[in-house]
């Protein structure tokens, strides 16, 4: 049994402000049946640009329904301007908290808010920033930067509480922990093995480290990289732009190039110039 | 507020006289069974009586019977009793649709070195025995299929699959802990090697369990320790929920009957005057295969936490597959491998009757039931008329 506050109860029990708005001046619609909940949530302002009328239609469970109930009372009265700095936390807090594991619901509020609002301004019902990192979900990196940097969330588990990504098929673990370190700059943890790559698979990630992380790097002093070659565990390279007219190249390619692939592909890589 | 309790393939009442049966041992009786004096010959006894009346539930002898701390347990010792005694055969045949104890312990095995078959079911949960019967190989060291659904109530066929895996030589096994005390259950007529069952599932207290292993079946024991149940299961016997387990079997075969008779009525009465009163619902299960106990419905457009908590405001105690109840984000195993739409699976209840339910509490439901439904389908996004 979830431990729910009082008024999470009383709002679940007695949701207000449930039912929809005949031409509204901003919409909102997040989640899915797929996804286990969703939240289409309504506005319309009054002449001095306030809100005054809020209405939610919520498929979810109690905690899901509370938080919207509590959306729809926290923003009527209020001028879009403030209505924007609402935060999931605000709502979790007026519902004297949540359980963590529905954490999600909050945020479930807070991303209705922000499209109604985004509707109201005209803005497509814009596409989802990011790449999907959570395809049971689809949740996008982007999300899952914010949560973590916002929240300060540090494992996989807690991120599945407040975004949901991870929670299916859990697939996606080892991208979600990669978004967790980065974001920490902690090093990647020393207990995940390096994993057998094919041929495909590690031409394919020298591919992504090059294009990801070594040429921006690369381009920032005018330099680039070309990947001509993969043969084994042998990677042939050849510099590009002032890189390779740089006295200091055998240099960059050691430290930087090789390091990096070798820290983020195979321990085992060699690398090779190529000139012309 | 009376409390109407209609989640009983999650636990059960206590009945009153296992009650009385647990009592004197927790009380004066405490003697070890093991020990050399008459205050000990009065738990062994205890044992002794209590072992024969969980044989006699489900037609054993009672050599054959071993004491566990639960259901959990019984299918781990089982399991693992069987990989250890054939441990060149690194393959296991189970179903999609078992209890987490068997599940967790067979995803485990397959990250452990085995090769691990979970055979589909249809939609409307029916084993693929065909297809199970085909996965048996060489290296099959044991197949292990649940007797009885615990969410949809549904039945397989387990003496038609028992003899048809005993004939290619390989060890059988069945969780039967939903099925005890709602179905007839006779090993003596079936080739099943190992078989659990569970005390709190059969008016019996939480924390006891047993495991059926026929004579002449490999075994070795899952815990290590003294000579406790012939060297079969190491630990000071729990005494007191011992003898609550028989006398809670002995109120199982007694009860055959009525579950059978007036609990199946019920639990129809209740299906069909719920799918008469509300639109858009569906039973979960093999309807003409079911234990008489159980009905999992699901009622689309909404998510089965606000049912249940609407019926808790009214003391009515039920259950749900969604995912919102079970910790998880997802809806449960079983109705997703019945490939229930995700705009069902989320909605779904069970109601799972005992003998201690009433007509009246039945009328009750029915009443209650259906404006929960329609409220929370006003709430949802998804509902149109």
């Amino acid at each position: 049994m979830w431990e729910y506050t009082q008024k999470v109860k009383e709002h679940f029990l007695n949701p207000r402000n449930v039912g929809t708005i005949d031409n509204p001046d901003g919409v909102g619609e997040v989640g899915s049946l797929a996804c286990g909940d969703a939240l289409v949530l309504y506005f319309k302002l009054d002449d001095k640009g306030r809100i005054q009328d809020a209405k939610f239609k919520t498929f979810g469970c109690a905690s899901a329904i509370a938080s919207s109930s509590a959306l729809t009372e926290m923003i009527k009265g209020l001028t879009l301007k403030e209505a924007e700095k609402i935060t999931n936390d605000d709502i979790a807090k007026y519902l004297g908290g949540l359980p963590k594991e529905k954490m999600h619901c909050s945020v479930m509020g807070f991303d209705a808010l922000k499209k109604a609002i985004a509707n109201y301004h005209g803005e497509e019902a814009t596409r989802k920033e990011g790449t999907i990192v959570c395809e049971c979900f689809e949740v996008t990196d982007v999300e899952i930067k914010r949560a973590v940097k916002e929240h300060n969330l540090h494992n996989i588990e807690d991120v599945t509480n407040f975004t949901k990504a991870g929670g299916g098929c859990t697939k996606c673990h080892p991208q979600i922990q990669d978004i967790i370190d980065k974001t920490f700059h902690t090093k990647p943890s020393e207990k995940k093995k390096e994993k057998k790559l094919t041929n495909i698979q590690k031409i394919k990630l020298i591919e992504k480290t090059l294009e990801q992380i070594i040429r921006p790097a690369l381009k920032r002093d005018h330099g680039d990289i070309e990947l001509i070659d993969v043969t084994g565990n042998i990677v042939s390279v050849r510099l590009l732009g002032t890189c390779a007219a740089c006295s200091k190249s055998p240099v960059t390619l050691k430290n930087f190039v090789e390091s990096k692939l070798k820290e983020l592909v195979s321990h085992d890589l060699l690398l090779e110039e190529v000139k012309e | 507020m009376k409390l109407i309790y209609t989640d009983n393939n999650a636990t059960t009442e206590v009945a009153p006289e296992v009650l009385e049966e647990i009592l004197p041992f927790l009380k004066g009786s405490y003697g070890n069974p093991s020990s050399m004096y008459s205050l000990a010959e009065k738990s062994a006894l205890a044992m002794k009586e209590a072992r024969a009346k969980v044989a006699n539930l489900i037609g054993a002898k009672p050599e054959e019977i071993l004491f566990t701390s639960c259901g959990t347990e019984s299918d781990n010792a089982a399991i693992r009793a069987a990989i250890y005694s054939y441990p060149e055969k690194k393959h296991i045949i189970t179903t999609m649709v078992e209890h987490p104890a068997i599940k967790g312990l067979c995803e485990t095995l397959a990250k452990n070195g085995y090769h691990v078959t979970f055979v589909p079911v249809d939609k409307k949960g029916r084993l693929d025995v065909d297809n199970l019967l085909k996965s048996i190989t060489d290296e099959t060291a044991v197949v292990s299929v649940m007797w009885a659904n615990n969410e949809t109530g549904t039945l397989f066929p387990i003496k038609e699959i028992a003899h048809e895996v005993k004939k290619k030589g390989v060890l059988f096994h069945t969780d039967a802990v939903q099925a005890v005390g709602k179905v007839p259950v006779d090993v003596s007529q079936m080739e099943i090697d190992m078989l659990s069952l569970s005390g709190h599932k059969i008016h019996g207290p939480k924390g006891i369990g047993a495991l059926y292993v026929r004579q002449g079946t490999p075994y070795s024991s899952l815990l290590i320790g003294g000579h406790q149940e012939k060297g079969r299961r190491g630990g000071t016997e729990n005494v007191p929920y011992i003898a609550g387990l028989g006398k809670a079997c002995e109120l199982a075969s007694s009860h055959l009957e009525d579950m059978n008779t007036r609990v199946k009525r019920m639990r129809d009465r209740l299906e069909t005057e719920l799918l008469k009163a509300i639109p858009n619902c569906d039973i979960n299960g093999d309807r003409e295969n079911r234990v008489p106990n159980t009905t999992n419905i699901s009622f689309s457009s909404i998510e089965g936490e606000g049912i249940l908590l609407m019926l808790n405001e009214l003391g009515i105690c039920a259950s749900s597959g969604s995912a919102c109840t079970s910790g998880s984000l997802e809806p449960s195993h079983v109705l997703r491998a019945m490939q229930v739409p995700f705009t069902s699976a989320h909605g779904s209840t069970r109601f799972s009757l005992s003998v201690h339910n009433t007509e009246k509490e039945i009328d009750y439901i029915i009443e209650k039931l259906p404006p929960i439904i329609a409220r929370l389908r006003e709430l949802s996004p998804f509902w149109s008329k």
